[in-house]
């Protein structure tokens, strides 16, 4: 457990000066959605750096719009994904932080393979284009999503490359450049 | 003319912006044509990917009504280079070189922040001299790439000579960088728990030197563009991005301060020692691109205040963490023993394992929150590397930024958000 | 030819006349995508000035220059966009590719990433470096302008090829 070793020029004081929101917080999650949270990391006795949530499906959201409204914590500083393997193949995973408190809250989502997961746009519009990305990279797909478009590979490109099976060199080669579907200007 | 009007045109007056008479917040129903006599002419214009405006790499399909961008479509992924892939499959040493290649214009502070987060899942602190050289790099980073973005921001509108005032010093400090890592842009100076070298000898005062003359081209830069009524006309009103726009497009870094969201990692989460150091946050109110060109010039000058007591602090001593997984063997003991070569075979074939863990480190780079999320599961290579780069999230913003502005303010908006391919696609 | 200009005559080939005011007016189209393109701008600005060798008007556009630097990346999405800027141009026309990632792909081998530019455009110089300094690009173009005034590039041989087969 690693991360718990205090590096004082690296962010070395986060653990005492958080650790009482952290705790409020969490409590206050837990007894308005007992049923929703499924797994509280803890940097005391795991080797996470910031509490980490696990959060089922169906009721992310309305966690979230709490987290979001109540809780002030306001700012989506990154939203992405990991390959896990397993039946609940990917974990979606959030970064928060508090505008005010500059406080951090990691949150997760266990998603299987052929799930929808809910889009956060009405949230953070800045989640659109995360959104895409996931969806490109992992093949993830929203639900309510207005434009769920490849992002970075090429619209034509088949596969989802940091999926843990997608070759490291798994090239596709295209001869025109990549067209832009017309409809979007409607 | 009167004296009193006059006065406006000398260059060395000093700074009132107000005096132009603009509108504090623009009405962007202004700029709209009173009657839609272009219904007919909505045209589909397509710019880049290989635009000269577009900055290398960037696409935009605008559906104009006249000049005035209704709708736009912003595409990119032209240089994406699967940094994120590559980070689970090469070891965490030999990742260094790939953050190089994140934002090139700033390459030392991404090196900077990749060695912090991979420390951090190590448990390894590197020594009191490491750190501020590390500091000292970040700094110099953010000045040279405050000093391009500003740079390429004026050719776009068509200040060519502003370019080579801030590139001239550019090329100074590439000099220092030199004589750190015998690179000039993609500099791979960090190690996990290290520098790759000591800095030279008297580096600190040639530093030292560099930011003097650097405060006097900055001077000579400001009294050339901020006043100057054309940049004032181009730029105040334009692109209008505010306080609620920011917060809901996650901005941060310097874009965000120019819309007065009062965020600096820097300040707020000091890593390293910047805790000890005295230096302002510039923020500005409107989040139009003069604001957020001005912004970068303000940010400068703390930027170069930091350095200065930097130099002034730093003390000698090793570069190198005390830890035996991270420390690359000395090449004597390489080149003379049996163990040291194998040693030097295995670190640079097989690499270290870090433990169990993951942690998010973000940091305030050059153009806003840099942050890699390493997922590891025990072994050389990370599980997951994500890296949370500030321009993905600029560049989404700029649609919802130019919608109702000129296409000519496009570029203006583009230039001003900074946005770096390699950093963007990844 | 006297002094004072007032001309005799001298004698060459008409093609080696014409293949000398060629090497001196390079119009470069900086195809610059990522690190390089930075070390491009090093080289055009005043410390390094590329004007000093005749390469002085960058034209951004295809149908106006006839040396194409590729300065960066230049992957899978990208690759059909260069061959269209490569058709666009007018012939006579050259291709200097600048940096480990144009020519080889360089420490990118990976998805995304097309392994070399000489898979796309025919390529007459390469110039090696991640990225290449200023004096390097500017090595490179000399070494072009050499090869121009012999008409070995890929350019002027396929000219040559067309010439012999039509007569």
């Amino acid at each position: 457990m690693n991360v718990q070793t205090l590096i004082p020029t690296i962010y070395g004081g986060w653990k005492e000066k958080f650790s009482t929101q952290w705790g409020s917080m969490i409590e206050a999650l837990k007894t308005k959605f007992p049923d929703h949270i499924e797994e509280v990391l803890l940097p005391d006795a795991h080797p996470v750096d910031i509490p980490t949530l696990f959060l089922e499906k169906t009721g992310a959201l309305e966690v979230l719009r709490e987290l979001k409204e109540v809780h002030g914590l306001s700012f989506l500083t990154d939203y992405t994904a990991s390959d896990e393997g397993g039946e609940k193949r990917f974990h979606l995973i959030l970064h928060l932080m508090g505008v005010a408190t500059k406080v951090r809250l990691r949150i997760k989502i266990r998603i299987a393979e052929s799930e929808l997961f809910p889009s956060l746009i009405p949230l953070w519009e800045g989640a659109n284009w995360a959104e895409r990305e996931i969806f490109d990279m992992f093949g993830i797909r929203f639900e309510g999503h207005p434009d769920l478009r490849r992002i970075l590979m090429d619209v034509r490109w088949e596969g989802h490359p940091l999926r843990k099976d997608y070759p490291l060199r798994g090239y596709q080669v295209f001869l025109s450049p990549e067209p832009i579907d017309p409809e979007l200007f409607k | 003319m009167s004296q009193e009007n006059s006065k406006n045109f000398r260059t060395d007056a000093p700074l009132d912006v107000s005096r132009w008479g603009f509108p504090a917040t623009y009405d962007v129903s202004l700029k709209r044509d009173s009657d839609d006599i272009f219904e007919d002419s909505k045209v589909l214009v397509n710019i880049g990917p290989t635009h000269p405006a577009m900055h290398g790499a960037f696409r935009c399909m605008a559906r104009l009504n006249g000049e005035v961008i209704e709708k736009s479509v912003c595409e990119f992924g032209y240089t994406h280079r699967a940094k994120e892939k590559l980070g689970e499959n090469r070891t965490y040493h030999q990742f260094v070189v790939y953050t190089d290649r994140l934002n090139y214009c700033s390459a030392l502070a991404n090196n900077v922040a990749y060695a912090m987060s991979v420390e951090r899942l190590l448990g390894v602190e590197v020594p009191e001299r490491a750190v501020w050289i590390r500091m000292m790099c970040a700094e110099l980073a953010r000045v040279i790439d405050h000093l391009i973005c500003i740079g390429i921001n004026a050719v776009d509108l068509g200040a060519f000579s502003y370019f080579l005032y801030g590139y001239h010093q550019r090329e100074r400090a590439y000099t220092l960088i030199e004589k750190l890592c015998g690179a000039r842009l993609t500099t791979s100076y960090t190690r996990i728990g290290g520098l790759m070298a000591d800095a030279p000898e008297g580096w600190e005062r040639e530093v030292k030197d560099w930011v003097k003359q650097t405060r006097e081209v900055i001077e000579e830069m400001d009294r050339l563009l901020t006043e100057n009524r054309i940049w004032l006309k181009r730029t105040k009103g334009v692109a209008i991005f505010n306080k609620e726009d920011c917060l809901r497009y996650s901005y941060t870094g310097p874009n965000a301060r120019a819309a007065g969201l009062d965020i600096d990692l820097r300040r707020d989460q000091p890593c390293m020692f910047y805790d000890k150091m005295e230096f302002d946050v510039p923020v500005a109110q409107t989040g139009d691109v003069f604001d957020r060109y001005f912004v970068r010039v303000e940010e400068i000058k703390q930027s170069l205040n930091i350095l200065t007591q930097c130099a002034d602090r730093i003390k000698k001593g090793p570069v190198w963490a005390d830890d035996k997984r991270t420390r690359i063997p000395e090449k004597e003991r390489v080149y003379n023993t049996m163990e040291g070569l194998i040693h030097h075979f295995k670190f640079f074939m097989t690499g270290f394992d870090v433990p169990v863990g993951e942690a998010y480190t973000p940091f305030e780079a050059a153009n806003g929150e840099l942050g890699f999320y390493i997922i590891s599961k025990g072994g050389p290579m990370a599980h997951r590397m994500r890296i949370r780069s500030p321009s993905f999230w600029h560049y989404q913003g700029l649609d919802p930024m130019i919608q109702g502005e000129y296409i000519a303010d496009l570029v203006a908006a583009l230039g001003s958000i900074n946005v770096i391919a390699g950093e963007l696609d990844r | 030819m006297s002094k004072d200009g007032s001309s005799d005559f001298f004698t060459t080939r008409l093609e080696d006349m014409v293949n000398w005011a060629r090497k001196h007016s390079l119009f470069p189209l900086p195809f610059g995508t990522s690190c390089c393109g930075i070390e491009l701008m090093s080289t055009l600005a005043s410390g390094y000035d590329m004007a000093r060798f005749g390469a002085e008007v960058v034209r951004f556009s295809p149908r106006q220059s006839d040396l194409l630097i590729v300065a960066g990346i230049v992957n899978l999405k990208m690759a059909p966009v260069l061959r269209n800027i490569y058709d666009q141009m007018a012939d006579p026309k050259w291709v200097i590719s600048m940096g480990a990632c144009a020519s080889s792909g360089g420490i990118f081998n990976v998805y995304s990433v097309t392994q070399g530019i000489d898979t796309v455009v025919p390529v007459d110089v390469y110039v090696p470096g991640c990225p290449p300094a200023p004096e390097g690009l500017l090595n490179g173009l000399l070494r072009l302008k050499d090869m121009i005034a012999l008409g070995e590039t890929h350019s002027q041989r396929r000219e040559r090829a067309l010439k012999e087969s039509r007569s």
